[in-house]
């Protein structure tokens, strides 16, 4: 009993949440490592373009349940997501034709990319902030909890309870859908591939026929999709809040990096290796190990590695630490 | 030696706008704003001609603006405040302070393992046995030790407090010791390429800004350290001052307004002198065979090793140099301020806005980091009149009570990150090159 009460500790507090934030960062990395691998320069305004989407979704959201259609158990937001998704995908079209195509055909150095992304990040998010305002939205409308602690512990009978939030499944199952979906347009049909051999050899790729304009509009394309859906999940999981983005950029860069840039399957480990590095680093082991151990051996004062305070600075000491040690990565990504 | 005249009417120019916009200020807002807003510009400009050296004459991208400015603010801390003597009586902050050094210098420690140990399992016994260790001291003496000196006085004092020295020498030690940080900052980073370095040293400063606001023993973290002490006399000695007070008469300005011009006034005259100090040093070095080593390396790293110059050096040198004058400047702000709020350093502010500084003043020219640095800190804090007249532009055709404008309006401080986007975008686009040319050398 002991030993299954230590175990819904974990899955309540790491497990749960780490896979919820993983996936956010994962989808956020995605969108990076993407536009890295054939655009390349590092966006920096993926984060404003995360937070584009979640405000849009939220327009629209209120445009929908101003006609009052809903879907009770469900958020609002789920019905509006292909709507945002548009328009984001539009807005980033937009971008790339204003700013990154004149320095894409000019040849300019990538430096000079990332540095137009800055403006591109400065735009944004004061057009956000026209837009919506600065303040704290809440999106979710729909049912809290599928399951409560209290629920949880009624119906097992063990001391500690296991909730899990309807956002943070919702959170899971998009990613999953999302990801499945962009492996199978990169890996099956010819357009992926020919985007693969863009990345991979940009001079063969445009002697084999394949079309700059076209490789350019889909990678807007699963790029703008990927933040939409990114941004609005990590606004349905914590309340929209439009300064929490720009904080998020190092995070999703940190996740990027760390699984490898350039390669999808590392963004994704690279997010969950950020998210549960995170939480297991500042978690305070305490009542998990009062759980193992008999009372009279657990050592004194709190087992915390870090103070919760330094939560969001471990991604970036993950970060620094991998650039410097191991700059490629998990998966062996590419090196500037 | 035509092209020099041109370029040396151009800058000269622009350092007449700069002032004719400072007079419209001053006479249509007020003098007070206009000097305050000088004293930014000032601070500013320094700034992006420390990011000017790094970017503009080597090509190194960096993105820790923000934490060296805040390093240097923490200097004018620990140099201007009185001494917490309590904490230093029993020696508790000594022994933290040689801590605190001990564990970062064991990060380091690594970096110097090839030289002695080759073995690969025994570093990792080492490694482990080092962490073990630290973790160790880091219970037993460092987390009671910190303890003790922010309950002492807790609501006043807190932490180690400073060594009560005039502020102002707080300016060339932050500039020694934010040199020092980018010694060792530029040791393990500037092996990396351009996005990269530019990444890494955001990520770097972000940590820098995380213990700085964490660790309150060091300056009170996100308590804030207030009334540093200051250069200038205070506005209430100048007003008891009886000369003033006729001057003031004369004037036909009110002694409270006239004391605080003159106060501010006296902040520009030391920032001016200081900004006059480094761009001389920096442009006799420009011209200098140095410079031109340093530009070579920034057109062509290959060609510049082909021909005997030590890359790697010449890059952690300029680091240095540049971080160090970043850090003068965040002393500096921090002596303006009087205060040390770590929870206002943002990149956006700190980091970005210091970036675009240098790409519209002009990369590669230090008039051109002046002139952008003016410019642009301008145009941010008047950006919102401007965005007001924008939007009242736009919206002629709307009734004064319609929504839409009211609603703009009322979003209208908000304008100055989108147009300061644009102007970015614009810029790189329209001239790449900036507002005054890098000169032209034969």
């Amino acid at each position: 009993m002991e030993i299954i009460n230590a175990f819904a500790l974990i899955i309540n507090y790491i497990i749960i949440p780490g896979l919820t934030y993983g996936c956010q960062l994962a989808l956020g990395a995605l969108g990076v490592t993407i536009i890295y691998t054939v655009l390349r320069f590092s966006n920096f305004a993926h984060g404003e373009l995360m937070s584009f989407g979640a405000m849009t979704s939220i327009l629209i959201t209120w445009i929908i349940s101003y006609f009052g259609i809903s879907i009770f158990p469900l958020p609002t937001v789920i019905l509006a997501l292909p709507i945002s998704i548009l328009i984001t995908i539009s807005y980033c079209l937009l971008v790339d034709k204003f700013c990154f195509k004149y320095h894409r055909e000019k040849n300019s150095k990538n430096v000079i990319s990332l540095i137009v992304s800055i403006g591109v990040m400065f735009f944004t998010s004061g057009l956000i902030r026209v837009l919506i305002g600065p303040n704290d939205r809440t999106i979710n409308d729909g049912e809290r909890f599928i399951i409560s602690a209290r629920e949880f512990k009624e119906i097992t009978g063990l001391t500690e309870g296991i909730s899990l939030k309807l956002s943070q499944s919702i959170t899971i199952i998009v990613s999953i859908i999302a990801v499945v979906l962009l492996f199978w347009f990169l890996n099956k049909t010819k357009t992926g591939k020919s985007m693969r051999a863009y990345s991979d050899n940009k001079d063969l790729a445009l002697l084999s026929g394949i079309k700059t304009e076209n490789i350019i509009f889909y990678t807007w394309l699963i790029t703008g999709t990927l933040a939409c859906i990114a941004g609005t999940l990590y606004g349905l999981d914590k309340s929209y809040k439009p300064f929490t983005y720009l904080q998020l950029v190092l995070p999703i860069f940190a996740a990027a990096i760390v699984g490898g840039i350039g390669n999808p399957v590392g963004a994704i480990i690279g997010g969950f290796v950020i998210s549960f590095s995170e939480l297991l680093i500042t978690f305070s082991y305490n009542k998990f190990l009062s759980y193992l151990i008999p009372i009279n051996f657990l050592p004194e004062g709190s087992l915390q590695l870090l103070s919760t305070n330094y939560k969001i600075a471990i991604s970036f000491i993950i970060l620094v630490l991998v650039l410097i040690l191991k700059p490629t990565g998990i998966y062996k990504g590419k090196l500037l | 030696m035509k092209t020099d005249f041109i370029s040396e009417k151009k800058y000269i120019n622009s350092y007449f706008v700069c002032a004719f916009l400072f007079l419209l200020v001053g006479l249509f807002q007020s003098w007070n704003v206009a000097f305050s807003i000088l004293n930014l510009c000032l601070i500013s400009s320094i700034m992006s001609i420390g990011i000017n050296i790094q970017w503009g004459n080597s090509g190194i991208v960096n993105f820790g603006v923000m934490g060296f400015a805040a390093i240097g603010g923490l200097c004018g801390v620990l140099i201007s405040m009185p001494p917490t003597l309590e904490v230093w009586k029993d020696g508790t902050a000594i022994i933290l302070i040689i801590l605190f050094s001990f564990l970062i210098s064991g990060i380091l420690i690594k970096k110097f393992w090839k030289i002695f140990v080759h073995n690969k399992h025994l570093k990792i016994l080492l490694s482990i046995i080092i962490i073990l260790f630290s973790l160790y001291l880091i219970k037993s003496i460092f987390i009671p030790s910190t303890n003790f000196i922010e309950n002492t006085n807790s609501a006043k004092t807190g932490y180690i407090g400073g060594l009560n020295l005039p502020i102002i020498l707080s300016w060339p030690i932050a500039g020694l010791f934010c040199g020092v940080i980018a010694f060792l900052i530029g040791k393990i980073a500037l092996g990396l390429r351009s996005d990269y370095l530019a990444i890494a040293t955001l990520g770097i400063s972000e940590i820098i800004i995380y213990i700085i606001k964490n660790e309150e023993w060091l300056a009170r973290g996100v308590k804030n350290v207030n009334g540093l002490p200051r250069p200038v006399p205070y506005e209430i000695d100048l007003q008891k001052n009886e000369f003033l007070q006729i001057i003031s008469e004369t004037l036909n300005l009110s002694v409270i307004e006239f004391s605080s011009l003159i106060v501010k006034s006296l902040y520009s005259i030391l920032f001016i002198l200081v900004l006059l100090i480094i761009f001389f040093l920096l442009q006799k070095a420009i011209k200098s065979p140095w410079g031109r080593m340093m530009r070579a390396v920034r057109d062509n790293e290959i060609s510049a090793e082909a021909m005997g110059i030590n890359v790697k050096k010449r890059h952690l040198q300029v680091f240095i140099i540049g971080s160090a004058i970043i850090g003068i400047s965040g002393a500096m702000l921090t002596t303006l301020d009087g205060q040390f709020t770590p929870s206002s350093y943002q990149p956006l502010r700190y980091t970005f806005l210091i970036w675009i500084m240098v790409i519209i003043g002009g990369s590669g020219n230090n008039h051109g980091a002046i002139i952008g640095g003016f410019a642009i800190w301008f145009f941010w804090i008047q950006a919102e009149p401007i965005g007001i007249f924008l939007i009242e532009l736009i919206t002629i055709f709307l009734s004064d009570q319609n929504e839409m404008k009211l609603y703009l309006l009322n979003h209208a401080a908000y304008m100055r990150l989108l147009l300061m986007g644009l102007v970015l975008i614009l810029a790189l686009r329209f001239f790449p090159k900036g507002i005054i040319e890098e000169e032209k050398r034969l």
